[in-house]
């Protein structure tokens, strides 16, 4: 794989997306700045606008209500619609909005409602809507005319009433009279904090929404919790959207923290977060009898994630130090041991995606197909400290002939490092989709992040190929730069016979790129335009050269 | 490395990809370790179309292991909505069971610690170092 030691960058970000998982931390102010919105983001506020007012509820659907983590918003609808996918479970979401934990959605049962939260990380929980309103007495009416005749199912089990304040806060004589306001459900059963048989919550959302909207929106973009109440001028001392909801099922959001890198046994400067390599296995589809593979795997942190949940795991790294790590008792594999997940550990193997040994002689059809893998997951590396690498010569001329010294072929040493030449990231994004559409079986997801230059300057093109069906693109903003986690499907083989051929399947553009040009002393910066933004402070305009596809 | 994932990999050398000899490769000073790990049946029955049956009989013959030489037939697996979330086959038979245990010591619980995989068209060879493999190509390989 491409040399994927040091990446200053990269380290950055998985830094501070594990301090923001941690504590949501108001520190993110400094270094989040406002956004000019790429089209796809005004795109997806045009949908989520149109949405937002609350949708009818669907014949033979019920009403339910998500309490999300106001974090990674771009992430939460595609992770629960992947979801949804996966269980193939049939939803409609009647309410959404970014700047809302709360969301209504509609759904067939409860059974559903418990499988479609029970894998999510960005959900922390899904409950029967009891009632809504702006005001206590509006919720009221609303409670009692949507469940007076469920009252009698709860007269005797054990119970509790929760609360749940986004944007606020209450004290607790002031949470327990707003409790004993409800008192009218009639529940007679014990109340038990701990293991009571129902949980009721009541959930009241402070966010105000009307004042300067595109203003207020742009200035917050993702980092609602920097918005801190007491300084959030449209804060609001009343809540204006309240909800009562009985729990139906939690989410696995509690798993972040045991796969906490904190925690880790082993992990590298280019780990992920947990709490993104979860979400990134979800929306992979990483399940239990399901194949999955990370050609940049690194320190393997997609790769623990997807046998979290129940894939059995395959990656691969150019450099093999990553994998077997420095120490004894310190490698990728000590981290399936620590997490009790070894029997979902398949292989990892030393290997560049440009010469890979996967696929056997034969392979595309039939008992050789090389369509073996389920999930492609990968965070390519973004070259910024070495450049990204590939095995060959840096020189086109050199004698394609063993290097002898002492009468030894030196590639039979057993500390021998083969040289490597630099190489394009545009070019890399091509042989990982290149590679996916070989290797994914039908319906397989591919999963990939990118890093772009700020959307201002620097236009960003989601790479396409003709046997990948584009699932969802979230965003993960920096300071300047951001992340986008794309998400495809390997579509049916009827694209493959059009193409005919194996070495050629679906070629996409990039593929036309003068690699005679490439393979000469080309220097990494001029192989990376990501790279050389990053050392020219992402501030130059776009020169003639760049056609954008990073 | 695993007879499972041997089962995928041919020769990384580009101009050995057009021959037959380029899969499998073959072990050799291969050093053995069995490692018990759970039993799973979802992810066996999911495998084995993926699999490609001469070659597994190959590479198993090169470490010991004798396997049928025909590819078994197994009913496939549909998952079951069991409460506890515990692998169950529904409708296994006795003779599949017997099968996919063996299949599951094969694939899953025996592993190269030590050796090496050579290509029987170029005849490289990879080395693999605490179950690591390594497929990297000198420069006039590539």
């Amino acid at each position: 794989m491409f040399s994927s030691s040091g990446f200053f960058i990269h380290r950055c970000c998985a830094l501070i997306a594990r301090k923001k998982s941690l504590c949501e931390i108001t520190f993110a102010t400094t270094i989040i700045y406002p956004q000019k919105r790429s089209i796809i983001t005004i795109a997806a506020e045009k949908m989520e606008e149109a949405s937002s007012s609350v949708s009818a509820l669907p014949a033979s659907m019920q009403e339910y209500l998500i309490h999300f983590a106001q974090v990674h918003e771009t992430f939460r609808k595609p992770e629960l619609e992947s979801l949804a996918a996966l269980f193939n479970i049939e939803y409609k979401l009647l309410q959404y909005s970014e700047k809302s934990p709360f969301a209504r959605i509609a759904l067939r049962s409860n059974t559903d409602a418990k499988l479609l939260i029970s894998r999510s990380i960005l959900g922390k929980a899904i409950y029967e809507l009891w009632g809504s309103g702006h005001t206590y007495p509006e919720i009221h009416a609303d409670v009692k005319k949507r469940t007076s005749d469920l009252w009698h199912l709860y007269k005797t089990c054990s119970f509790r009433f929760s609360f749940e304040c986004y944007n606020g806060n209450r004290t607790e004589p002031k949470k327990k009279e707003l409790i004993e306001g409800f008192s009218y459900v009639g529940f007679d059963g014990p109340i038990r904090m701990k293991n009571a048989q129902e949980t009721f919550t009541i959930m009241e959302d402070f966010e105000a929404t009307s004042i300067q909207e595109t203003d207020r929106l742009a200035a917050l973009n993702l980092e609602e919790k920097t918005a801190v109440p007491s300084c959030n001028p449209t804060h609001l001392d009343e809540p204006h959207q309240l909800y009562l909801g009985r729990l139906i099922g939690k989410s696995s959001r509690a798993v972040v923290e045991i796969y906490d890198l904190k925690k880790r046994n082993y992990i590298g400067t280019t780990s992920m977060d947990a709490e993104l390599s979860l979400v990134t296995a979800n929306m992979a589809h990483a399940a239990p009898g399901k194949l999955a593979y990370d050609p940049f795997v690194g320190t393997g942190s997609f790769a623990v994630a997807c046998a979290h949940f129940g894939a059995v795991t395959f990656g691969s790294d150019i450099d093999g130090r990553m994998i077997r790590g420095t120490k004894a008792g310190k490698s990728l594999r000590s981290n399936f041991d620590q997490y009790k997940i070894v029997d979902r550990y398949g292989d990892m193997f030393v290997s560049d995606l440009t010469n890979s040994p996967l696929g056997r002689f034969g392979g595309g059809n039939g008992d050789r197909s090389d369509r073996i893998f389920d999930a492609i997951i990968c965070d390519p590396p973004y070259g910024v400290r070495e450049g990204l690498k590939v095995l060959g010569s840096r020189d086109p001329n050199r004698p394609k002939a063993p290097t002898i010294i002492d009468g030894i072929a030196q590639h039979t040493l057993r500390d021998y490092v083969p040289p490597k030449r630099p190489y394009s990231f545009e070019k890399m994004l091509n042989d990982i989709m290149n590679f996916a559409s070989i290797h994914l079986v039908t319906g397989g997801r591919l999963c990939i992040w990118l890093p772009t230059a700020d959307e201002d300057t620097h236009e960003f093109t989601i790479p396409t190929h003709s046997n990948l069906k584009l699932e969802s693109v979230c965003v993960q903003s920096f300071n300047k730069w951001a992340r986008r986690l794309l998400t495809y499907t390997r579509t049916s083989m009827e694209h493959v016979e059009e193409h005919n051929g194996i070495a050629t399947i679906g070629n996409t553009a990039a593929d036309e790129v003068d690699s005679v040009e490439e393979k000469q002393n080309r220097t990494a910066n001029d192989l990376n335009i990501f790279r050389r933004k990053y050392f020219e402070g992402f501030k130059t305009p776009p020169s003639s050269g760049d056609s954008g596809g990073l | 490395m695993k007879l499972l994932t041997a089962n995928f990999l041919s020769c990384a050398v580009k101009a050995c990809k057009s021959s037959p000899l380029s899969f499998p490769l073959h072990f050799k000073d291969a050093e053995l370790a069995s490692k018990s790990v759970p039993y799973n049946p979802i992810l066996l029955s999911n495998l084995l179309p993926r699999l490609d049956w001469p070659a597994l009989v190959t590479s198993s013959s090169e470490l010991g292991f004798t396997l049928p030489q025909q590819k078994p037939e197994i009913t496939p697996f549909t998952p079951t909505s069991s409460e506890d979330g515990d692998a169950v086959m529904s409708g296994a038979g006795e003779e599949d069971e017997k099968t996919l245990r063996m299949l599951h010591k094969v694939l899953m619980e025996t592993e190269v610690v030590e050796g090496k995989m050579v290509c029987g068209s170029c005849g490289f060879e990879y080395g693999i170092h605490q179950t690591v493999a390594n497929f990297l190509l000198p420069s006039h390989l590539v």
